[in-house]
């Protein structure tokens, strides 16, 4: 072949990157699909015949609920990102330009740091007699602690904390982009601020707010190490599931077959996306 | 609109993502073996940490883990990115998209999938199967961030050097990597970083022979509230934001 | 005399399936200022770096001085090139900028500190060595890339529009100071651009490139006043075209043609005429002179459009048929007041032999319209 003699310095990234990739990401990921479908063993983790019972297993009513509150406490957190969010970064974008720069570089510090120690930072303060119970108490507001940890708040609190930067950042760059000669031209046009907001302000923002929710929800669904620091045994997340199947219970296809369903959501966020993207003329990555 | 009211808003919401962090830093330094209370400057918190052989040994772990997986995934990452740049080749799409996948896939997902490989073929989970864990999620971080430097590029400059006599490799080495350099530090501080404060992965992929700081903060703060935590966590934060300075430092002297 | 330096055969170059260049030939001379004239998308850039070494042609060959050089890679080739937005290497100086090809040909270090200096003080920038790129005007940035191109001392310089990026009075300049450059030099210089005046001004030949062809080689006076097809007439300069239909093939070397129910005698042009048959005939504005409604001689129209230019008035007059015709007249020093008024009355004609005559072409291609003069 040409190119091997010609440029064998070209030949020998693509091989590394491919291997690598290959080996790592595709390879893997196949070995999770097909041990989806096979059966549970306490020797070798898997074993033929191959079935569907890890998926009819998810349906089973008891994990069905566990998912199911593991997703209400996801899409609660992705709301709360938003509702918090959506302002936040609109604000943001308002700001001036030398300040902006300490803002955003303030956003994403927490995404350099530990995560698990910014939970355990935030346990601190939830505590049955931590900063905040105590604080409460010495103003008169309440008389006795609240329980506030091991519960489905103290998660979803949690959850919010961590990844409220990841659900700002997107909105940010598309309100960055939003032009105030829009705003204008549809207070020029006759429509009032409300009308604005959603004719013009919303549709040029959704790929941003689809981002945002895509950076948000599903880490919510996996970030085992909230439920495990501040929510209890009764909060659960998918995440927590998964790994209990993998390295406790040893149930491999279930805690595939979950996983799977994890990889199904990324895939239909990603593809709305993408869609919305398109709806206003940008190319969808 | 008032210009007030989205400053306090902007501030509000800072305040409770800082919060924690200083009553973390400030409580490291606390006297009190109880977290809830103040019982004055102390250090000894920091004391029993470099006192715990078994911490030292995990820092160090984490920290040469940390510096071959950074060292690794910017290796590899600056020439995908390189080849991305430069080459049309077949499946470029195919690459592009898994790498993206890899970035956005929850790691849990990736974390399974590894071990699955690992005990399929039969690999003492430690040191190699960490790294390899932690060079593929890093790879796509490291991709980006060439790929950002690489795209304000000027597809002349390598001809230029071609022209003047330059071969293949000398253009590399004298003109296209001294260009990308700054991209190839922020690439490896961010690779760095994340392989320090990796909790989700390492869960899966560690082995008891080769222990690292996550995991151990982590068996640690399951139960209850632990003092010498909030001294190694201040560590861990100042470290991480140290990296983030510096390399936001390097990007913006670069763009000057 | 005239020797060949670099010479082009046969080139062909698909991108994508569509021909680029076509079976080109070409010839160099030694030492001239040749220009590749041509619309984008023409073939001259794919032309230009080929020679640098970029792009193989997929047929065909290039030799220099008799050396084939078709499957060289650029490093190993003796000619170099000044790119179109300069690129120098911005984290180097502008010494290092200019000192890169000699360290790669592994010169001492006195020779390349002489040589680089030289080089510098050749296009006046002796102070701003220690400079970085980015701290130089567009002007100085190009005489940067110039001498970073020279000081190798080439056999060759490929200059690849490389006054593009400029203002229009620092791109006069620098046209200046490239043809002293290159008389200083004597270095065979070969200029890509899509501007007909530049080309027209700095060039000893000038190639005009259409669709991967050559569609006319020769001196810039050949390609304006003669130019072999309708194209090359378009593309340089502007041009009135006149119908005409030949009436008489006379014994004498000339030929009696009908233009505008004009009788005019031109001389038989290089291609052959019969009676009947129909031909172009060109006038450049300037050719044109405009008279007065009541001369007798000349077609009547009347004047729709007026610019004053400084040194030339330039008109365009409707003629009765229809036909639009651009005038450009200079001043006349006894009447400094000459104008027209807008629907004044005129006539048109032009001196007899100022005229060139093209034969009629099957209607062009669409693509051939829009081309930036």
């Amino acid at each position: 072949m040409r190119s091997l003699t010609q440029q064998p310095f070209r030949t020998a990234v693509l091989v590394l990157v491919w291997g690598w990739l290959l080996f790592l990401v595709l390879t893997p990921n196949l070995l999770v699909v097909g041990a989806s479908v096979m059966t549970r063993d306490p020797g070798s983790f898997i074993s033929l015949p191959l079935t569907l019972d890890a998926y009819r297993q998810l349906l089973n009513p008891l994990y069905l609920e566990v998912f199911l509150h593991s997703l209400y406490m996801a899409a609660m957190t992705t709301l709360v990102c938003l509702l918090i969010g959506y302002p936040f970064a609109w604000a943001l974008s308002k700001v001036g330009k030398r300040n902006q720069v300490l803002l955003i570089f303030l956003l994403i510090v927490p995404f350099w740091t530990n995560s698990l120690v910014r939970t355990y930072a935030l346990k601190l303060i939830l505590a049955t007699n931590g900063l905040l119970n105590n604080a409460l108490m010495s103003l008169g507001v309440i008389d006795e602690p609240m329980q506030l940890l091991y519960t489905e708040g103290a998660v979803i609190i949690g959850l919010v904390y961590l990844l409220l930067p990841f659900m700002i950042l997107p909105l940010y760059s598309v309100f960055e982009d939003l032009q105030e000669d829009y705003l204008r031209a549809s207070h020029d046009l006759g429509a009032g601020r409300l009308s604005t907001f959603i004719h013009v302000i919303v549709p040029l923002t959704l790929p941003g707010v689809l981002a945002g929710i895509m950076l948000v929800l599903l880490p919510a669904m996996g970030l085992f190490f909230v439920p495990d620091i501040l929510g209890g045994s009764r909060n659960l997340l998918v995440g927590n599931v998964i790994k209990n199947q993998f390295l406790d219970a040893r149930n491999w296809p279930f805690g595939a077959a979950a996983s799977i369903m994890l990889t199904l959501a990324m895939a239909f966020l990603m593809f709305a996306h993408r869609l919305s993207k398109r709806r206003i003329g940008e190319d969808g990555v | 609109m008032n210009r007030w009211l989205p400053r306090t808003y902007l501030t509000l919401v800072y305040l409770l993502l800082y919060v924690p962090i200083v009553v973390l830093v400030v409580f490291s330094f606390n006297e009190s073996r109880t977290g809830y209370e103040w019982g004055g400057l102390s250090l000894r918190w920091y004391e029993a940490l470099f006192n715990n052989r078994a911490m030292v040994q995990a820092m160090w772990n984490s920290l040469w883990l940390a510096l071959s997986a950074a060292t690794v995934s910017t290796l590899i990452g600056a020439l995908t990115a390189l080849a991305l740049h430069r080459y049309r080749f077949r499946g470029k799409k195919v690459l592009n998209g898994m790498l993206f996948i890899v970035m956005m896939s929850p790691e849990i997902v990736l974390a399974i999938s590894l071990l699955a490989l690992f005990l399929l073929v039969g690999l003492q989970l430690g040191y190699v199967s960490l790294l390899l864990a932690h060079v593929t999620f890093c790879l796509p971080f490291v991709v980006i961030t060439v790929m950002a430097r690489l795209s304000g590029f000027d597809e002349r400059l390598p001809e230029a050097a071609r022209d003047l006599g330059a071969s293949d490799f000398t253009m590399t080495r004298t003109v296209l990597i001294p260009v990308i350099m700054p991209a190839l530090l922020a690439g490896w501080l961010l690779g760095f970083t994340l392989s320090l404060d990796d909790v989700v992965v390492s869960t899966f992929v560690s082995g008891p022979s080769y222990e690292i700081l996550p995991l151990r903060i982590y068996s640690m703060v399951r139960v209850g509230l632990k003092p010498e935590v909030n001294a190694l966590g201040t560590l861990l934060l100042v470290f991480s934001l140290v990296m983030l300075i510096l390399s936001q430092w390097i990007l913006l002297r670069s763009k000057r | 005399m005239k020797q060949t330096l670099l010479s082009l055969s046969n080139l062909t170059k698909q991108f994508d399936g569509k021909k680029v260049l076509d079976s080109l030939d070409l010839e160099i001379f030694d030492g001239e200022f040749i220009t590749l004239l041509g619309p984008s998308g023409c073939g001259k850039t794919t032309l230009l770096r080929m020679m640098a070494g970029f792009e193989h042609p997929d047929e065909g060959s290039i030799t220099l001085g008799g050396q084939d050089l078709t499957h060289t890679p650029p490093e190993h080739r003796p000619l170099n090139t000044v790119f179109q937005n300069y690129a120098l290497f911005p984290h180097m100086s502008v010494f290092d900028n200019v000192a890169y090809g000699l360290k790669m040909e592994k010169r001492p270090k006195e020779e390349i500190q002489q040589r680089v200096e030289e080089a510098l003080a050749m296009v006046q920038l002796e102070d701003f060595a220690r400079r970085k790129p980015h701290q130089l005007s567009g002007g100085q940035q190009q005489r940067v890339a110039i001498a970073r191109a020279v000081v190798k001392r080439p056999k060759m310089l490929l200059l690849d529009e490389p006054l593009s990026a400029l203002d229009f009075k620092l791109r006069r300049t620098m046209q200046v100071e490239l043809k002293r450059l290159q008389r200083e030099l004597g270095i065979t210089f070969v200029f890509v651009t899509h501007d007909q005046e530049e080309a027209l001004s700095m060039s000893d030949r000038v190639v005009v490139l259409k669709g991967g062809h050559i569609q006319q080689l020769g001196t810039p006076r050949e390609v304006y006043e003669r130019p072999a097809n309708l194209f090359t007439a378009r593309f340089v300069g502007e041009t009135n075209f006149f119908p005409g239909r030949v009436d008489a093939a006379n014994g004498d070397d000339t030929i009696t043609v009908d233009v505008f129910g004009l009788k005019r005698t031109f001389r038989k042009p290089d291609f052959p005429v019969k009676e009947g048959q129909g031909l172009h005939v060109l006038l450049r504005p300037e050719d044109i002179r405009v008279l007065a409604p009541e001369d007798e001689d000349g077609v009547a129209g009347k004047i729709v459009e007026r610019n004053y230019k400084g040194s030339t008035l330039d008109s365009v007059i409707h003629l009765e048929d229809g036909t639009e015709v651009l005038a450009s007249e200079f001043f006349d020093e006894d009447d400094p007041t000459f104008d027209y008024r807008l629907g004044e009355p005129v006539k048109v004609s032009w001196v007899d032999g100022w005229e060139w005559l093209l034969p009629t072409e099957p209607e062009a291609l669409p693509e051939e319209e829009g081309t930036d003069a």
